[in-house]
């Protein structure tokens, strides 16, 4: 990798985390409606998964979709802008948080309800192989989506076919309040592969770098025809499920453990001693993330609001006789 | 003009589009090597092959849900389901994805799926496989509800809905693959989203779609021999409701009979009345009467079964309590 790669990627990282804590505070200022899924705490998992794609690879994930909406490249402004309902939102304001997608970065969404996406996702991956593309497609999801129906449709359809699709679990170990343990018969993520007869691998959703060495090997090999395989990712939120989270469940003891594991601070810590970059550079990088933020929460707040005519636009596709 | 079943009007429409366009392909359970639970796919298999005519797990929702990815790709899936019965555990992709992605995302993606099946009892199939519930489908906007109830607009209707850019729901009548009628050959389109005059009248409008159409043809033939002539509109989709012909029609016979084979409750019936009602109510000589199905799950037992659902005498006797 390229120096200029590892700061943009520690950028990235940066913009995701800083990003997420303006809308805590847009959304806690009632600028921001509906519900807000946070990824603080996560930003390395999507930067490292999005790193070892192709352009043209497919993305897709579930309702805690900021943080990779912005690695595929959508502006802070078309997203802060979209979560602030603006007619410059990327889906007009019209999908909100949880709905953020750019088919024109190969970016499909943005599915709030759990599991529903992991059909879709096999579908991408058909259409590919339909069009005798060499595209993979990368599926992101939470560990509570595996235990619900979609997860064994969607997964078993892909593999009698032998789609190209990258399964990941972003075990955030946690299925909104309830402990991966409380919820799932294994505990592991990755042995759920086995039932589909795909390969499985397991990386540091801490770890930047490990999440791209693991992901950009398994992407590769998918490519090459291996179908589909399961990529399990160790993560943990920072914040609550969302902002209306009471947080319960968990004690504030664990959630400081985690935070000492900072992705971003790990990866900074990295570079640091890889000799990548500077303290200087790093905070240059830092002061250019936040004026990147500062400049889309600016530009979505002075935003227009959807005409009103745009209620009744794009119902269908295209008009009926 | 040829005359063929209504089972040889869909698998003609099939097979033209899918000659045309190299996007469209099909998949299903048994839609490839089986040729389709109903036959409707037979010889598809062997002349286009695996990668267009793909038999698929006994899943619904990846079979739908997948179809929708594919779609958002720019192809043209059919993703068959075997009978509506089944579309409930597709019922998230169906509703929740086809008709909201476009919307949704801002534009940004079109989900052209047709997702073609089968309604209706009568068929001795008991309460989960015997229903009809083509209304609850029709409530969502953003969704083409089509249901034809001739073989000519099957084919004419499905050749649209596989031309649209808009999702589809297609719903074919169990027992009507059978019936025959005049389909004009090669390329003949028939708009969705635009319900017909079926038979001329003056007395009464009848107002029907799906198999209700040929019981309500029946008994207008009936009716006819006493001298009473009914007006038959077939709504043809359920979404977008096309109104226009239904309130020409009533501003003509003042009187209104509305023939579905679903429950009342929430249904068809309750719909066109209530917008008879806000588009012609000083036209309105006796209230509008609805034909439909008995408030029960279907029964096995054939009696019980026949009893529950609409026959020619109901729609004569509702047509006598309106004239």
């Amino acid at each position: 990798m390229e120096k200029s790669e590892y700061l943009d990627l520690y950028r990235q990282m940066v913009v995701i985390r800083r990003m997420e804590e303006r809308s805590a505070e847009l959304y806690q200022a009632g600028k921001i409606g509906g519900f807000l899924h946070l990824y603080i705490g996560q930003e390395a998992v999507s930067t490292g998964l999005v790193s070892a794609r192709q352009p043209e690879d497919n993305v897709i994930t579930a309702y805690r979709d900021h943080g990779v909406a912005y690695n595929v490249g959508i502006s802070a402004k078309a997203i802060i802008a979209e979560l602030l309902g603006k007619a410059t939102g990327i889906s007009k304001g019209k999908g909100g948080s949880m709905h953020l997608a750019d088919v024109t970065k190969f970016f499909w969404g943005g599915h709030a309800i759990v599991g529903a996406h992991i059909p879709v996702a096999t579908g991408l991956a058909l259409a590919d192989v339909y069009n005798e593309k060499d595209a993979v497609t990368i599926c992101m999801m939470g560990d509570g989506a595996t235990n619900i129906g979609f997860f064994h449709e969607g997964i078993n359809m892909a593999k009698v076919w032998n789609l190209p699709v990258l399964w990941v679990v972003e075990n955030n170990q946690y299925g909104m309040g309830t402990a991966v343990d409380r919820a799932s018969a294994v505990s592991e993520m990755r042995q759920k592969a086995a039932g589909y007869g795909m390969k499985a691998q397991r990386a540091d959703g801490m770890d930047l770098l490990n999440v791209r060495e693991v992901a950009s090997k398994m992407i590769k090999e998918i490519r090459e025809g291996s179908g589909p395989q399961l990529l399990e990712v160790m993560t943990y939120r920072f914040r609550g499920h969302s902002m209306g989270d009471p947080e319960r469940y968990r004690k504030p003891e664990e959630v400081h453990k985690w935070q000492e594991e900072d992705p971003i601070g790990i990866f900074r810590r990295k570079l640091l001693e890889l000799k990548v970059a500077t303290e200087a550079e790093l905070d240059e990088q830092d002061d250019i993330a936040e004026k990147e933020v500062e400049e889309a929460v600016h530009f979505a707040e002075t935003s227009p609001e959807p005409a009103p005519e745009e209620l009744f636009t794009e119902v269908y596709a295209e008009p009926l006789e | 003009m040829a005359r063929i079943t209504m089972r040889e009007a869909i698998s003609q429409a099939l097979w033209e589009e899918m000659e045309r366009d190299p996007n469209i392909f099909i998949m299903g359970e048994e839609v490839g090597v089986w040729g389709g639970t109903y036959a409707v796919t037979k010889g598809f298999f062997d002349h286009f092959g695996p990668k267009r005519v793909r038999d698929t797990p006994i899943a619904e929702a990846a079979i739908v849900g997948a179809a929708v990815g594919a779609a958002m790709k720019g192809l043209h899936p059919v993703a068959e389901i075997m009978t509506i019965n089944f579309a409930f555990v597709a019922f998230e992709q169906i509703v929740n994805e086809m008709p909201k992605f476009h919307y949704m995302f801002g534009g940004q993606m079109n989900v052209p799926v047709v997702v073609r099946t089968v309604s209706g009892g009568g068929r001795q199939l008991g309460a989960t496989h015997s229903q009809t519930p083509d209304a609850i489908f029709a409530h969502f906007p953003g969704l083409v509800v089509a249901a034809p109830g001739t073989p000519a607009d099957a084919k004419g209707m499905l050749k649209s809905a596989l031309r649209t850019k808009n999702p589809v729901l297609f719903i074919e009548h169990a027992t009507l693959y059978q019936t025959r009628g005049e389909v004009p050959e090669g390329d003949y389109v028939v708009p969705l989203g635009k319900s017909t005059v079926q038979r001329p009248g003056k007395d009464v409008t009848i107002v029907t779609y799906s198999k209700m159409l040929e019981i309500s043809l029946k008994a207008a033939d009936q009716l006819a021999k006493e001298g009473i002539e009914a007006e038959i509109v077939d709504l043809r989709s359920l979404r977008p409701l096309d109104m226009g012909p239904v309130i020409e029609s009533f501003k003509k016979t003042n009187r209104a009979v509305i023939v579905e084979e679903g429950w009342p409750t929430y249904g068809v019936g309750a719909e066109v009345s209530a917008r008879i009602y806000e588009q012609a109510f000083d036209y309105v000589d006796a209230p509008v009467k609805r034909v439909a199905q008995a408030e029960v799950p279907l029964p096995y037992n054939r009696t019980l079964e026949q009893m529950a659902i609409p026959k020619v005498e109901d729609v004569i006797k509702a047509v006598k309590e309106v004239l």
